[in-house]
């Protein structure tokens, strides 16, 4: 009886054992680009919202403080999205008649919440707390961006795990004098680390990398 | 292949059926996960005994004292709230030209006039508490202990523009030029109170 595969094949099957190799490095590689893609984060994707709330418009042009809204941020894990009836303070008298602003004013009548899109989403495993960055001096445009020039929002950073701990192992490359932390257009000095490893003393910023720091 | 690891994720984890804040729910009516307080219920340390800390009125009355020891600390506070919440409409030195009003909201009155300069604190705290006029109330952004602060700091900047020019320090008076040494001193940082 005959061999039932040619000679040449032996050829074939030792190319394709060592391509396997490539080819498996390449798919890993493109396992990889692909999870960090904005396709799978969707970061810098504008979402829709029921009403258009631009916060370029309200925090550069007019000024207002995240935490005129986002009150809880300092002392809860939650910033907090605001109730209607903070919109209220000022568009009781301001844009009364505006059509975009309708479901506002109807959520306000009828005591019934809008259903404003959630941007930044961490999956329910991750325990994040938004005070004790806030107090350790992460400032709100370090994860969230620009907000002050972003008509709509959208989600500044991957939020992959990858991202968290790039801060976690080294908070000297981020961390901001406590002062301006709410600031928006602060701008990190050019001998950062220096700052960094200062502040890192001063407000005792730990390496946290254990797992159980955010999965509990 | 792709397409099979990509069959095999499931986002139980992602979102488990445990409610977080604000999150949309199909089991309430409402559709509010978060539920407000039973009526009746008080939270363990919320009892609201201290009528004159949490209404600022004593006998009906708004109280001329703030209700507890205002040291530096307290006014910082206050005035890193006023700047947050206040600003918006009373501008930063309470003149009531904030940007707010400048895009067409009614102007709420200066705080630097005698009738405003004689109100007892606890009106500002009153009037944080419970809206005045067409400033709806602060009692949901505000904690009381940061709204006696803000009244404390509105005090701070009623004296600031209306300090006689021999209040001021010694080493400050010196800059303020001649011309208007005649009745009140410029702007002037706050560190003492009424």
């Amino acid at each position: 009886m005959s061999q039932i595969f040619h000679r040449s094949t032996n050829t074939f099957s030792r190319i394709t054992i060592f391509g396997a190799v490539f080819i498996l490095g390449f798919l890993t590689w493109a396992f990889g680009e692909l999870s960090r893609s904005t396709y799978a984060t969707q970061a810098g994707v504008d979402r829709e919202q029921p009403v258009p709330f631009s916060h370029a418009h309200h925090v550069s042009g007019i000024g207002l403080d995240c935490r005129y809204c986002h009150t809880s941020v300092e002392d809860s894990s939650f910033a907090g999205i605001p109730p209607t009836k903070t919109c209220m303070n000022c568009h009781s008298q301001i844009w009364l008649t505006s059509p975009t602003l309708e479901p506002v004013r109807e959520s306000y009548r009828t005591d019934r919440s809008i259903k404003w899109t959630r941007v930044y989403d961490l999956p329910d495993f991750a325990y994040f707390n938004h005070s004790i960055h806030v107090s350790k001096g992460v400032g709100c445009a370090t994860c969230h961006g620009r907000v002050d020039k972003m008509p709509l929002v959208y989600q500044q950073s991957t939020l992959q795990m990858e991202w968290c701990l790039d801060c976690h192992r080294n908070p000297e490359k981020y961390v901001r004098p406590r002062a301006d932390v709410f600031r928006m257009d602060y701008q990190p000095p050019d001998d950062q680390l220096a700052l960094g490893r200062r502040l890192v003393k001063e407000y005792s910023i730990e390496n946290r990398t254990s797992c159980s720091t955010c999965h509990r | 292949m792709l397409l099979l690891f990509a069959s095999a994720c499931r986002q139980d984890m992602h979102d488990q059926p445990k409610v977080q804040p604000l999150e949309a729910s199909r089991f309430y009516e409402d559709g509010r996960a978060s539920r407000p307080l039973v009526a009746g219920t008080i939270a363990r340390g919320h009892l609201r005994e201290d009528t004159k800390f949490y209404t600022g009125m004593a006998g009906g009355k708004e109280i001329a004292e703030v209700p507890f020891p205002v040291t530096e600390k307290v006014l910082e506070r206050g005035r890193d709230r006023f700047n947050i919440f206040c600003t918006p409409c009373h501008d930063h030195l309470g003149n009531g030209l904030g940007m707010v009003v400048r895009r067409g909201f009614r102007r709420p009155p200066s705080f630097h006039s005698d009738r405003m300069r004689e109100l007892p604190v606890g009106h500002f705290y009153d009037v944080i508490t419970s809206g005045f006029g067409a400033m709806q109330d602060y009692s949901a952004q505000i904690e009381p202990k940061d709204r006696w602060a803000i009244a404390a700091y509105v005090r701070t900047l009623q004296l600031s523009q209306y300090a006689r020019l021999a209040d001021l320090p010694a080493g400050i008076r010196d800059l303020i030029p001649a011309a208007d040494a005649s009745k009140k001193g410029g702007a002037k940082k706050g560190d003492s109170r009424k």
